[in-house]
This record gives C-alpha cells, sequence and structure tokens, in this order.
C-alpha cells in the first residue's frame, strides 16, 4: 500500500505530533499519554501510535494491555480505549503474544514494521494522532519520519529531563529534527523537581533547569515544566486517566498547559 | 564505512543482494556472492584481542533512563579503587552516548597509536571509550541505521588498544536491538562473564526488563544479577523516605522471584547524601561480582 498512489489511512488526520527524545527514560510515552488525554479533554479526537518496538509502554499506561487487534477491510483497527471512540491506539504491544516477550529486531525489520503501522492502521477522522517514539536517532525515527513526512506532521514535542546528562542527548535530537526537516514545537522539561509529602519541601532530584536554557539556547519555545508526581506514576502503573482523575495535582498544570499551547499553536483547519 | 540503503535486509540474511533495496547498493554483489554469510573475520580478531581481558560484564536494561550509565560508570570507579586492578569502560550507546558527561571527560578526543585507538583516561587504571569521543560538537547527532552502529562496535572492541585489563564494563543503551545482538555476537567466542541489569522499581520498567531477561536467556548470555536504581527517596530536609517511582507490583524483588535471578541490591534516590552511600553500596556489590 504505497502513500502517495491513495490518501490512504492517514487521510482523515488533521494533524500529526511526534513526541522525541533522544534520551530514554526521560517519559516520552508518560507525556505522550498525557498530551493524548489533555487533548482529548478538550474535546479533541485523538489517536496514539507506539513505534517503541522494543519497549512499548503505552498499552499499559492506558490499561489496555492484553486487548487484541482485530483486521478490518481497509487495515488494521485501533483499540479504541473508550466507548465514544475519542481516543485510540496502536503499538506493537498488542501483537506479542506473551507480554515479556522479547522483540529483538535488528534495523531493517523494525523499519517494515513502522511502514505499516504508518499506512495500515485505520485511524479514520482524527483530530491529532500523537507518535511516540524509542529514545535513539537511529532506524526506527528514521523510519517513522519518512513515512510520516508525506502527511506534513505539525512537528516535535521534545522531552528531556533537567540534567545535563538528558539534555546532551536532546541536543543531539534537536540537531536530529533539523536534519530530518522536522519543526520542533517545543520543549518539555519532565520530572522537574519533587515536593516531599511529609514537609512539601521541593528538591530538584534530577538538577534543575536544564530544559529552559536547552530552549533559549537552541531558539524552540519551552512549552513548561512538568514535575515529578507520585499521582501521576501511580495512574500509569495501573492505567488510570490523570487528567480526569487528579485535577488538582502537581502535574495536572503543567500537563494541560502544555495541551494548550500545542491547541494554540495548531493552525486551524480549512473548511 | 559504505552507505547501505534503507532497507537493507543485511549481510548475513538469505535476502543478501538478492532484495529489491540491493539494486544499486555499492555491496550488493558482494552479498549476492555469499560473503556476508562466511563467518566475520572481525569474530576471530576480537577474540585474539580480549584475551588481555580478564572479565566482561555487560550493562544492560531494556529499558531508558534507569541508570545504567550511572550505575556502569559508578561500578568502574568503584572496581577501579584497587590501584592493581586495571578497568575499561566501553560505552556503546552510539545515538547516546552518555558517558564521557557522567565520567568529567567531555571533549576529550581519542588518538590513534600503531597498535590502535587509545582509551581515555581518567585515571591511570581506568579507560573509558565512548563514540561522544569522536564527536566534534555536543551538537552533532549521530543518525545512523544498525549495519553502521554495528561496525562502530565491531571498531570498538577489535581497534581500541585496552592493553590488559581485569574488567572490561560495557555500557549499552536501552532496548533489545542492533548493537545488543552485536556486541553479544562480537564477544560471544570471547565469553561473556555475564550481564548486570538495571531497573527502576516500577512496572513500566519491569515490563521492559522481564524482556531483557528473556533476550539474555535467548542469546545465552548469563545473567550476575539485577539491580533496583531509584529505589526510595529520602528527602534532605525531613529525612522521611518516600517512593517516587512506586514499587505497584512488587518491584525487582518479585520480578526477581517469578524468573530466579539474584537481585544484586538497591540503590535509592539521594542527590544530597546519597554519593558516600551509593559508592559503598556498590562496594558490596562488586565483591558480588568477583565472587560470581
Amino acid at each position: 500500500m504505497e502513500a502517495a498512489a491513495e490518501p490512504g489511512n492517514l487521510a482523515g488526520v488533521r494533524h500529526i505530533i511526534l513526541v522525541l527524545s533522544g534520551k530514554g527514560g526521560v517519559g516520552r510515552s508518560t507525556i505522550s499519554t498525557e498530551l493524548a488525554l489533555a487533548l482529548r479533554h478538550a474535546g479533541k479526537k485523538v489517536g496514539i501510535l507506539d513505534v517503541d518496538l522494543c519497549g512499548p509502554s503505552i498499552p499499559r499506561m492506558l490499561g489496555a494491555q492484553g486487548r487484541a487487534v482485530h483486521q478490518c477491510d481497509r487495515g488494521w483497527a485501533p483499540v479504541f480505549l473508550d466507548r465514544e471512540q475519542s481516543i485510540s491506539l496502536m503499538s506493537v504491544g498488542f501483537l506479542l503474544e506473551k507480554p515479556d516477550e522479547a522483540v529483538v529486531w535488528r534495523g531493517p525489520k523494525k523499519n517494515a514494521l513502522i511502514k505499516q503501522f504508518v499506512s495500515d492502521v485505520a485511524w479514520g477522522e482524527l483530530d491529532y494522532l500523537v507518535v511516540d517514539t524509542p529514545p535513539g536517532t537511529s532506524d526506527e525515527h528514521m523510519a517513522t519520519i519518512e513515512a510520516l513526512r508525506p502527511y506534513q506532521p505539525l512537528g516535535a514535542l521534545v522531552v528531556t529531563t533537567p540534567q545535563a546528562v538528558s539534555v546532551g542527548d536532546v541536543r543531539r535530537e534537536l540537531t536530529f529534527c533539523r536534519k530530518m526537516g522536522l519543526r520542533v514545537m517545543g520543549i518539555v522539561e519532565n520530572m522537574s523537581g519533587f515536593t516531599c509529602p511529609h514537609c512539601t519541601e521541593c528538591t530538584s532530584v534530577f538538577s534543575r533547569g536544564g530544559g529552559e536554557e536547552l530552549a533559549q539556547l537552541a531558539g524552540v519555545p519551552f512549552l513548561g515544566s512538568v514535575p515529578l508526581d507520585p499521582a501521576l506514576m501511580r495512574t500509569l502503573e495501573e492505567g488510570h486517566d490523570f487528567i480526569q482523575e487528579f485535577p488538582g495535582s502537581p502535574a495536572f498544570a503543567a500537563l494541560t498547559s502544555i495541551a494548550q499551547k500545542i491547541l494554540d499553536a495548531t493552525p486551524a483547519c480549512l473548511p | 564505512m559504505e552507505e547501505v540503503p534503507h532497507d537493507c535486509p543485511g549481510a548475513d540474511s538469505a535476502q543478501a543482494g538478492r532484495g529489491a533495496s540491493c539494486q544499486g547498493c555499492p555491496n550488493q554483489r558482494l552479498c549476492a556472492s555469499g560473503a556476508g554469510a562466511t563467518p566475520d573475520t572481525a569474530i576471530e580478531e576480537i577474540k585474539e584481542k580480549m584475551k588481555t581481558v580478564k572479565h566482561k560484564i555487560l550493562v544492560l536494561s531494556g529499558k531508558g533512563g534507569v541508570g545504567k550509565s550511572t550505575f556502569s560508570a559508578h561500578l568502574a570507579h568503584g572496581l577501579a579503587e584497587d590501584e592493581n586492578t586495571q578497568i575499561a569502560l566501553l560505552d556503546i550507546d552510539i545515538c547516546g552516548p552518555s558517558i564521557p558527561k557522567i565520567m568529567g571527560l567531555e571533549g576529550e578526543q581519542v588518538h590513534q597509536s600503531g597498535s590502535g585507538w587509545s582509551p581515555v583516561y581518567v585515571e591511570d587504571n581506568l579507560g573509558v571509550m565512548s563514540v561522544g569521543f569522536l564527536l566534534s560538537s555536543p551538537d552533532d547527532a549521530v543518525i545512523w541505521r544498525g549495519p553502521k552502529k554495528n561496525g562502530m562496535i565491531k571498531q570498538f572492541l577489535r581497534d581500541v588498544d585496552w592493553g590488559e585489563v581485569d574488567y572490561l564494563i560495557v555500557d549499552t543503551p536501552p532496548g533489545t536491538s542492533d548493537e545488543h545482538l552485536s556486541v553479544v555476537r562480537y564477544l560471544a567466542t570471547a565469553h561473556i562473564d555475564g550481564a548486570v541489569i538495571i531497573t527502576t522499581p516500577q512496572e513500566v520498567s519491569l515490563q521492559d526488563v522481564r524482556k531483557e531477561i528473556n533476550f539474555c536467556r535467548k542469546v545465552k548470555l548469563p545473567i550476575i544479577g539485577v539491580v533496583e536504581n531509584m529505589s526510595g527517596f529520602i528527602c534532605p530536609k525531613c529525612k522521611k523516605e518516600s517512593q517516587i517511582f512506586p514499587p505497584t507490583t512488587g518491584g525487582a524483588e518479585l520480578m526477581c522471584q517469578d524468573l530466579e535471578v539474584p537481585l544484586l541490591g538497591r540503590v535509592p534516590l539521594d542527590p544530597l547524601i546519597g554519593i558516600q552511600e551509593f559508592c559503598n553500596l556498590h562496594q558490596s556489590k562488586e565483591e558480588n561480582l568477583i565472587s560470581s
């Protein structure tokens, strides 16, 4: 199924956002999930494409692990997470027979699956498709961007944590975006401080300030800092909707503000 | 290193040189002749090179950001405290090389001599190699596909002049992909002592780490044990413990019981107090490693 030959399954998707980092473990999947939930709470129809083939985290974060993927006449049907079908998900996690099975593939095989994921999932009409990526700047990233290029993604949201070792990798990721012709919508600094629940002292567990400094240095927007929030951690472990369940918690304000900035940065569609 | 096409099936695959994507590739004729299927001479060369390396330990995870590089660096420093022990730290995270920064070696360059590449020595008995030393700017991105990354790892193992080494610690990127397959393949005949697998307590890490454990079993890589990092946070003000990354599914302890792998220890998240404790914890882990 060549993307150039026919509109394909992404024709009904209005805006595509990639969530990148370069550094592992900074919270790309968390931010992808929460951004999708926040956009959905703002009344948008959202899909999430999880192209982390080795470590697909998103099914569990949304309580969807073990769900089956069905074929329809247009390809694979994404897994809908709600009755209203306002949020859907596709991940290699759904294709694994056993959750502990390792996907031990070299680049070419990963590229082939990513192409399929991009072209063969029948998303239908979506306002936003959030694409979660694995860490690095390699096969998966190049394959994803090349496969999505005909659909003109809105851009990339780049996630970092405050400390130098993350910022170092994220600088490289910004270079990658530039080389691949992918616009950087902004930087999100995750795990930005922890407020002790016993005494309310805020500690910069992973140092501080790196994300904002990097945004200034690189001349890209700084979208916000998300603090370490045990309520957020728990809902991700348990697969619940954090945006719905914890409106008073520290990370909620940051995440909804980031979603609002994405909404504001989205060009209005032609009727 | 010649460029390979985007859909390169792999030099050692059955489709090598015959696939549609092979058309126009400079290596097509070579692959079609079956040359890729013959044993890689580099494996023999690496086996020879590794004869001067007594112990080889891989630090793996599957999950990113759990502290592999941090652990590798501290383990290397801890082992190097004995001046009579020669330690080598090899960073095969090609896209995200963290070791130079963690070891305070940013900006260092690698020198070539007649006997190969010289590692960068942070101490007389602790040499380090990373792709980070080959980049001219901190903004340089390494945007390489699998075959090129594999080539770099091959060079690191074959062309670096480590000399006589007691412990080679190999820090890996997250995942179970090219880099991991390559390092296991290249070192297979040289004997790897085993893997130390790093995790954090929460399920989102453990689910990737279980895959990594299965990967190790698939490729017959012995598992020395698991380290649970970021295990509890001690508030520097009130000294009370909180679980930032709660072990909602039993943490590494339960996973290790289920999968019958040793739990080597837990390391807390303690930005202010932790350095000394961290080193002490590593002393005991090193003793475990040395005796295993």
